[in-house]
């Protein structure tokens, strides 16, 4: 069985609690925010005022940029104002102010069940076609899918990567997903597969899902050039680079992207979401995410439009449990404690993971007695003890020449350190620090 | 006898050639310099903080020695005895430059900031920032970890426990901006001293409304620009819902400092303070946990030491008096 060769941890999966729950739809809210930035880039410029009444799917804000995506309305009403709200961590982001009216829908949407398999779209429609509807990637980072999809010139894709591994612990709405939606996810696939102009795509998912590899499987053998591998049990396998080197054996180098090894990686959210677009004109307005626990009462999969207040998905849940220390948005390796569940829901979240009080405090910090787990551990090869060295005392060109911009993130360095030092932090502010400086380097060259 | 002098020959001939070589090499490739830059960096204060804009105090002496103006060159630390020492050397007229001080502009002190959210990360200001608000709602105000006093090579900043915010020593600051830099909300600004080390100042950056602000900070300014209405210099300007004060226009009538509902507006240097804000940030009765602790075999301050030592310092970065 395959994983990728470097480094990597095995926390405990504890997906037990929200594992099979079928995925619920989560009600209207009474008012829907929509945030203008969901997505890595530039903010969406609203283009409807005060007043307006939009309809469930229609375009509310166009993309600011290149970089950029559009943003849909999850919900019918009148625009009640575009103001700031506050985001999951107390700071202010731009948002339309939606109060809900009914539940009106963009005639042009298909909102049957039915399973349309057809699609004769030349790629430059498919690509446009997800372009309009918004589509970022919804493993976690919410990078604009179409961007992805058009390969810088002289690079060639050659096999796509869809990504249903989940490796974060306790996260299961992929999982869910692929076994609700198997048929759907396929067809995404082979349209994904058509805008590229490829014939390949391998389907990465881990051994503890053993249902959705069964089900997965059984379709592959039905679609040509789609092919499932089962990887090994092993964080960080979801990072784009880990992936690809699970799946098909190619190591990206340091500082290219995995187009350079002919790879283009989607998550199984994603390439769903895609399959809607493309196939039932309906934009991204919503996900499913998990919202999962120890204590949580109905931890489980849910169907929420954006906009929707994740307070109201909580209720659904069973309300927040007694003894909760941490909220995370997001799994609990990646994901950040939020000290706002007022937010509304959006492209990035994933999930909603309530940590007992006893589980979510950090272990006291001590001196570093270079055991080196750390080392091991990183999935990039790094040296986390030295990075998060350097970034204290600022020798921000030395962290640069030990290559901390390939550093994914992913909390390997910390989760194993035995002195319990927030590597991560230091590293990613070091990470964040080194990639002014080279952006401020490469625009004062032009 | 012979093995001696053999020894002692060979060895000082080889330590001659090498000498004459070296002697050759030095001349060969000697870099002439400016010998009035040895000076300089002579009366140069040698803290290399690079307050003055440039590398280090090297650097300072070799702009200084090539300029033909002292005008725009200025050693914040050394201020203007040492300019006028530098342009003594170069036979230039030192420029008087006035004297600043770094100001701390955040009055959310513990008890006028409701915590909303206990900080359990890395101790860094830097990093607290980039992920979250803070431990209160404020999005503008001072976290409290200390990356301003860890930056200050001369003990001038130190973080006042009853109020968690961190505090100037005016008679140590040399106004090099080096906790300027390091302040990831840019909280802390290098004012002039003014006369008699009297200003007024605006000790607020948050942003928000009104009744945002308000909500998160009772010292915050709320941008209702009464100070602004009563400057008979008009040198108060309300801009993104927070005033601040023009240096140049001000002339310390302190007559905003009354009308400040909030007590944001404050006039530093002066004999005794007026506004509400001298009562809130006045030493309140809270008692310290090792107090409340009751640890009677040590004097109370020592109490207090001992039990913040033994408290993790990740996990109460903000106040001593909340743990």
């Amino acid at each position: 069985m395959n994983t990728f060769k470097k480094g990597g941890i095995h926390p405990k999966d504890n997906k037990i609690y929200s594992a099979h729950q079928p995925i619920v739809e989560c009600g209207l809210p009474k008012q829907a925010i929509i945030p203008l930035a969901q997505h890595i880039g530039a903010p969406a410029k609203p283009i409807v005022q005060k007043g307006d009444k939009v309809k469930v799917g229609q375009l509310i804000a166009e993309a600011g940029g290149f970089v950029s995506a559009n943003v849909h309305s999850g919900v019918s009403g009148v625009v009640n104002k575009i103001d700031a709200t506050t985001d999951a961590w107390g700071l202010r982001m731009p948002a339309i102010f939606i109060d809900v009216e009914g539940d009106e829908w963009v005639e042009e949407i298909d909102r049957s069940s039915d399973v349309i398999r057809e699609c004769n779209l030349e790629p430059k429609e498919i690509i446009d076609r997800i372009a309009k509807a918004g589509i970022v990637g919804l493993g976690g980072a919410c990078f604009p899918t179409h961007v992805k999809l058009c390969p810088p010139p002289g690079q060639k894709a050659e096999v796509l990567i869809v990504n249903g591994v989940e490796c974060e612990p306790y996260l299961t709405c992929d999982h869910q997903l692929m076994l609700e939606h198997g048929e759907e996810i396929m067809i995404g696939i082979q349209i994904v597969m058509r805008a590229l102009g490829i014939n390949r795509a391998v389907i990465g998912i881990e051994k503890n899902k053993p249902d959705a590899i069964a089900r997965m499987q059984e379709l592959a053998q039905k679609t040509l050039g789609v092919e499932v591998k089962a990887l090994k049990l092993k964080y960080p396998q979801g990072g784009e680079k880990q992936l690809i080197d699970a799946c098909i054996n190619r190591q990206v180098a340091s500082g290219a992207l995995p187009i350079s090894v002919g790879a283009v990686v989607d998550n199984v959210a994603t390439i769903y979401a895609i399959y809607e677009a493309v196939q039932k004109h309906k934009p991204l307005f919503s996900r499913v995410m998990t919202v999962t626990g120890k204590q949580v009462a109905k931890p489980g999969n849910y169907l929420v439009r954006f906009g929707t207040p994740l307070t109201q998905v909580v209720e659904l849940a069973g309300g927040v449990p007694e003894g909760t220390g941490k909220i995370i948005g997001g799994g609990p390796m990646m994901g950040r404690a939020m000290n706002n569940i007022d937010m509304p829901a959006h492209k990035r979240t994933s999930g909603l993971l309530f940590l007992p009080e006893e589980e979510s405090r950090r272990g006291i910090e001590e001196n570093c007695i270079r055991c080196g787990k750390c080392v091991s551990a990183c999935p990039m090869g790094l040296e986390p003890y030295l990075l998060s060295r350097q970034s204290e005392l600022q020798m921000w060109s030395e962290m640069e020449d030990h290559h901390v911009m390939d550093c994914i993130e992913c909390g390997c360095c910390q989760f194993t350190c035995p002195s319990h030092r927030p590597l991560l932090d230091y590293v990613r502010q070091g990470k964040a620090t080194v990639g002014g400086i080279l952006r401020a380097r490469a625009a004062a060259k032009k | 006898m012979n093995l001696i002098v053999i020894s002692l020959l060979v060895l000082g001939i080889t330590g001659i050639v090498a000498a004459v070589l070296l002697y050759l090499i030095a001349q060969k490739f000697k870099v002439e310099e400016d010998p009035r830059i040895d000076q300089v960096q002579e009366v140069l204060p040698g803290a290399n903080c690079g307050g003055c804009g440039q590398a280090g105090c090297r650097a300072f002496a070799e702009a200084c020695t090539k300029a033909s103006s002292l005008d725009g060159l200025l050693c914040p630390v050394g201020g203007a005895p040492t300019m006028e020492k530098v342009g003594a050397i170069l036979g230039l007229a030192a420029v008087a430059g006035e004297p600043k001080v770094a100001v701390v502009r955040c009055n959310g002190s513990c008890d006028a900031r409701p915590r909303t959210s206990e900080y359990n990360g890395a101790h860094s200001c830097a990093i607290m920032h980039s992920m979250y608000v803070g431990e209160s709602g404020c999005a503008f105000g001072c976290l409290g970890c200390g990356d301003c006093v860890a930056a200050c090579a001369f003990d001038a900043l130190h973080i006042n426990p009853e109020t968690g915010l961190p505090e100037v020593d005016e008679e140590k600051c040399t106004s090099c901006g080096k906790c300027v830099k390091a302040c990831p909300r840019h909280i802390i600004e290098l004012r002039y001293k003014g006369t008699d080390g009297q200003r007024m100042v605006v000790k607020c950056m948050n942003q928000d409304k009104g009744p945002v602000a308000k909500k998160n900070c009772a010292n915050a300014c709320i941008g209702c620009g009464l100070c602004a209405k009563v400057c008979p210099q008009e040198a108060i300007t309300v801009t993104n819902n927070v005033a601040y004060i023009d240096y140049a226009k001000c002339v310390v009538c302190r007559e905003c400092e009354p009308q400040c509902p909030t007590g944001a507006l404050w006039g530093m240097g002066f004999p005794e303070r007026l506004t509400k804000a001298a009562k809130t940030a006045a030493p309140t009765a809270q008692a310290t946990p090792a107090a409340e602790g009751g640890d009677e075999k040590f004097d109370p301050a020592i109490a207090a030491q001992i039990q913040a030592l033994k408290t993790p310092k990740a996990v109460f970065p903000h106040c001593l008096h909340n743990a």
